[in-house]
């Protein structure tokens, strides 16, 4: 029988959510590598077992972790994270030139293919990947260098590479997405790396149809379809069916188009979900009432999901590595709160439960469908 | 032998459950003793001191004998009480933040 991992990542240790494929009850496992900011965790879709962690602290740097067997037992990874060559500058803040300088991985994406690659998208903003299992990491420093790095700017998160898709049908092509630079994606395996931007406008930039310099939160894709992705920008969501080439505004009747978190249904290419949050200034649900919002259209017509969520007195976040969906013929859909709770629906979304109410913020979710 | 005391996070790191002593070859300086203990643990490498420029982390110090060490030249002898054993080395996480 098929069962679900969900792989949570928080501000305090990382828990391992575990259920059979009905999805009702479920094991708590963890923390593991409590006290510690857990980024983001993932398993490998050739080999479920296999499991990488980010561990990072403000005081001891960063840590990886590896596990062989499903997160019962970790061993850590190598961590250096070496910028090729002279790292050169990106802007600041106040627009002033600063060295990139590592701080720490945000998003883990395991090969489609082979369990030992697996690349990560770090801050100060750059793409490494190993092929050694994690224990060494060498940058794919052409995203870097292709030329509008040194303009790059940080978000207020930090200038983070935090998506990373890989095309299951072309090797060779990679997306990225960067805060606050914009999408990039590459057609030969990560030598080169061009900006996807075109179409993606942003109001609180001096140029708002610039090539670069636009806060993409998260892009996610269907594999079948990889051609066509959404993005959940700072403001705005948007969608390209041409591999990133042009994007259109799909926001349509959302309440507000703020927001971090969009994910795809597993076995719906066109129906898609994200959690409309108040504002940049105001990083909760619009009115206290926690809703997914989903669309069955591929965008502009989104309906609001509430059976069992909180409609009143909420004020939690949804971060943008924070919601995931298991690949079952009924697809669940699984989100963390800064609030400490992971929602699930075994429905597509129609109702959800809590999994768990009480973990330390949640950083990530990540879902791994084992049969 | 130099004893060393880590912090509890590097302690459950590197699965260590009080202080840890170690073999330091020639003399015991805040380098030498950092040398020995990444090689006797291995994940603690990057955790105390950066990979490449072997900076100290600006939230972690080193006391001894009532002292701060922090801002001594990494290549500075080490008090005689540490270098015996008589004290241990401690390498502290700073009180800050949540």
């Amino acid at each position: 029988m098929s069962s679900v991992r969900v792989l949570v990542g928080t501000r305090k240790g990382a828990f391992i959510l575990s259920s059979d494929g009905k999805r009702e009850a479920w094991e708590i496992s963890g923390p593991f590598f409590a006290g510690w900011e857990i980024y983001h965790m993932a398993g490998s879709p050739a080999d479920p077992n296999r499991l990488y962690a980010s561990q990072t602290s403000g005081w001891f740097g960063q840590v990886m972790q590896r596990s062989d067997d499903g997160g019962k037992t970790w061993k850590s990874a190598g961590n250096e994270f070496a910028y090729d060559g002279v790292p050169g500058t990106h802007q600041w803040y106040d627009g002033t030139p600063r060295p990139w300088e590592f701080k720490r991985v945000w998003h883990l994406e395991p090969s489609l293919t082979d369990p030992d690659t697996v690349y990560a998208g770090v801050e100060d903003a750059a793409l490494f990947r190993s092929t050694d299992g994690a224990a060494s990491w060498h940058e794919l420093s052409g995203l870097r260098g292709h030329g509008s790095g040194p303009s790059w700017q940080p978000g207020a998160g930090g200038m983070c590479l935090h998506t990373i898709l890989l095309d299951p049908r072309n090797r060779e092509r990679i997306f990225v997405a960067i805060s606050a630079a914009g999408a990039f994606r590459t057609d030969d395996g990560g030598t080169t790396w061009r900006p996807i931007n075109r179409g993606l406008t942003s109001q609180h930039i001096p140029d708002p149809n610039a090539e670069v310099g636009h806060c993409v939160h998260r892009i996610a894709m269907h594999p079948s379809r990889p051609a066509v992705l959404f993005m959940q920008k700072h403001w705005d969501v948007m969608r390209s069916d041409d591999g990133g080439e042009s994007w259109r505004e799909i926001s349509g009747n959302l309440p507000t188009d703020f927001g971090f978190s969009i994910d795809v249904h597993a076995n719906e290419p066109d129906t898609i979900y994200v959690v409309p949050i108040k504002s940049d200034t105001e990083h909760f649900p619009l009115d206290g009432q926690l809703r997914v919002y989903r669309s069955r259209t591929g965008g502009n017509e989104w309906e609001a999901l509430t059976k069992g969520l909180p409609q009143r007195d909420c004020y939690v976040n949804v971060l943008r590595d924070a919601m995931a969906v298991d690949s079952l013929d009924s697809c669940g859909v699984y989100f963390g709160t800064t609030g400490g709770q992971v929602y699930a629906s075994a429905d597509a979304g129609d109702r959800w439960t809590p999994i768990v109410r009480d973990l330390p913020a949640v950083l990530s979710v990540e879902v791994q469908t084992l049969t | 032998m130099i004893r060393v005391v880590l912090p509890t996070h590097l302690r459950a790191l590197a699965r260590i459950g009080g202080e840890t002593t170690l073999d330091v070859d020639g003399r015991a300086t805040q380098r030498s003793v950092l040398d020995a203990l990444e090689a006797a643990y291995p994940m603690l490498r990057g955790t105390i001191r950066d990979h490449v420029t072997q900076q100290r982390r600006p939230f972690v110090r080193f006391f001894a004998c009532e002292r701060d060490l922090s801002h001594e030249p990494p290549d500075a002898p080490l008090p005689d009480a540490v270098a015996t054993g008589a004290e241990p080395l401690l390498i502290v996480g700073a009180i800050a933040g949540g």
